[in-house]
């Protein structure tokens, strides 16, 4: 038995040795991709189970309970179904645009976690300008949308296109420079710099001296994932469903997965950001070596579903805003706070006061 | 071939044949969307050169924003494409020799022939610097201490065209109803409610 395993390895070393460097390390990178996409994909599945059966309980409803134990397998049974639906595609639409939408709204919300770190060196790929990178990405999910919403050649999915268009370029501002500040607190781009300059417990995270920019950052992460109480691109009492009215089977599930997948995102990223990752809140307060002090992937998972948690309880909560007030809220509110915020940040860095003394002076 | 000069190829390929694209394609919304997939092809050229920041805002500006908002008027005109297509063939000969004198400044100040302005002849013993060098804070360096004038005046410039832009567009039109949120959130019910007593009636 033993002999049979030595030589399984043996076989598969040789085939591995067999590839030239350069295949190895793509094989490498592959293989780390799937093992990031598979839990994010799991995880999407799971978070709209958690959205139906959190809105449940918060309606005094049970919400879905007959697929499975307790309806554990309701993700599944949703996704056959979507699976083996007919993908319609409408008579007078372009068919290439139609078809490439959704995977230009799937694309960006994946290929960002490429820099996330989970724990300290646990991360696909280390850059330097990683923050930089993860705005870029999210700046461009809005095209699947857009897309969408002009190739399917329907006065409600155009509607629900051009207000998703101005709804984001709006708030990524605000977003953006809710990020800067977080740079200017780090001194760094780079995202596992980030979470390290916020080490030493919960007084130093960066969420108590950026309040404000937290309050935007992570507001403005709502609007940009079009969710309640900013999702006027849905707006089903008034366009139907938006943008993805023509879609079905599973071309409108991408749709689906790409919104779960950025909510995840968008969460993750405030846990990063603002509450110092996988670092431990009990650091400092607990004995040495006790787990509860020990940072780890726990802190960061734990950190991003109070988040993801966050977003299901907005939606069961607020009302839907009417769309000049979304504007209203993004360019008359938001970035004023923001640009006082940094100009009283950099008054903060100056006088040396802040978290981020010691790191700066430092550089 | 190693997988860099795969990848740039294919990179160059794409920018070219979406160029192409941009001045072919019948649709606007088409060619805008090629402009898109040439900005993105450029920035992954960029950042195989070591130029991440460069890349990296490319697409966040560029792609994220100037094209959404361009893409957003070009969907909402209604184009008569016929029309459009006519008069090309009146049209080649100067927009061919427009071409021809941008192609010919190209290769005049980045090409073998002409003076090096830009330096190209240094390219050949460019030196690949290692993990640790970062083009952000590179790039920070030089724009605060050599170029800070430039640097400010562009600024200045850029904000002297978002006010007059807004200028532009801020015009009340005394047609136009308006909602002022802070007056709507401001009222009370005896500012429209009046209650008024009166004495009850017997009709006889």
């Amino acid at each position: 038995m033993n002999e049979m395993i030595d030589n399984l390895l043996t076989t598969g070393l040789e085939i591995w040795n067999w590839f030239p460097a350069d295949w190895q390390t793509l094989l490498l990178i592959l293989g780390k991709i799937i093992l990031i996409l598979v839990p994010l994909m799991i995880c999407v599945a799971y978070i709209t189970y958690a959205e139906r059966k959190i809105i449940g309980y918060m309606q005094i409803r049970i919400g879905p309970n007959r697929v499975g134990p307790r309806g554990w397998l309701q993700p599944i049974a949703d996704a056959m179904k979507l699976l083996f639906k007919e993908v319609i595609i409408p008579t007078k639409s372009d068919k290439y645009l139609f078809l490439i939408a959704p995977v230009l709204a799937i694309m960006p919300a994946l290929a960002a976690w490429a820099v996330i770190p989970f724990d300290r060196g646990v991360v696909l790929t280390d850059v330097n300008a990683g923050l930089l990178y993860v705005l870029a990405l999210t700046s461009i999910g809005v095209y699947g949308v857009i897309i969408a919403g002009w190739a399917s050649n329907s006065k409600y999915a155009i509607l629900s296109s051009l207000r998703v268009g101005a709804q984001i370029v709006a708030y990524e501002i605000a977003m953006g420079f809710a990020l800067v500040g977080v740079v200017m607190a780090s001194g760094s781009l780079n995202m596992s710099d980030i979470v390290e300059g916020q080490a030493g417990g919960m007084s130093s995270w960066y969420i108590w001296p950026l309040l404000p920019l937290f309050f935007v950052y992570f507001i403005s992460g709502v609007a940009e994932t079009n969710r309640a109480p900013f999702d006027v691109a849905e707006g089903e009492s008034e366009i139907v469903a938006g943008f993805h009215v023509e879609y079905s089977g599973m071309a409108f599930a991408v749709f689906f997965l790409a919104e779960y997948a950025n909510i995840i995102l968008i969460s993750s990223l405030t846990a990063l950001l603002f509450l110092g990752g996988w670092l431990s809140p009990f650091e400092g307060l607990v004995e040495a070596g006790h787990w509860l002090g020990a940072s780890s992937f726990f802190w960061f998972f734990a950190k991003a579903c109070f988040f993801a948690f966050c977003f299901l309880w907005f939606r069961a909560t607020f009302p839907r805003y009417r769309y000049d007030q979304i504007m209203r809220l993004g360019w008359k509110v938001f970035i004023p706070v923001t640009i006082v915020w940094l100009f009283v940040e950099g008054l903060m860095i100056v006088a040396e006061v802040g978290p981020w003394a010691a790191s700066t002076g430092a550089v | 071939m190693t997988i860099t000069d795969f990848l740039f190829f294919a990179f160059a390929g794409a920018t070219i044949m979406a160029a192409l694209g941009v001045v072919t394609s019948r649709n606007p919304v088409h060619s805008a969307l090629f402009l898109v997939l040439t900005f993105f092809s450029c920035s992954a050229i960029w950042l195989m050169l070591e130029a991440e920041f460069l890349a990296i805002t490319l697409v966040l500006v560029y792609v994220g924003a100037v094209m959404v908002l361009f893409l957003f008027v070009v969907m909402m005109l209604d184009i008569n494409v016929a029309k459009m297509r006519e008069g090309f063939v009146s049209y080649l000969p100067i927009g061919g020799l427009f071409a021809f004198l941008m192609l010919a400044v190209m290769v005049y100040v980045v090409g073998p022939v002409g003076p090096d302005v830009m330096g190209a002849a240094a390219l050949d013993n460019a030196v690949q610097h290692g993990p640790e060098y970062s083009n952000t804070e590179e790039l920070g360096k030089i724009l605060y201490t050599d170029y800070v004038l430039a640097f400010e005046i562009a600024a200045i410039i850029l904000l002297v065209a978002i006010i007059a832009a807004i200028a532009l567009t801020l015009r009340r039109r005394p047609t136009t109803k308006y909602q002022t949120p802070s007056k709507q959130i401001k009222v009370k019910s005896a500012d429209r409610l009046k209650v008024i007593k009166s004495d009850a009636e017997v009709l006889k």
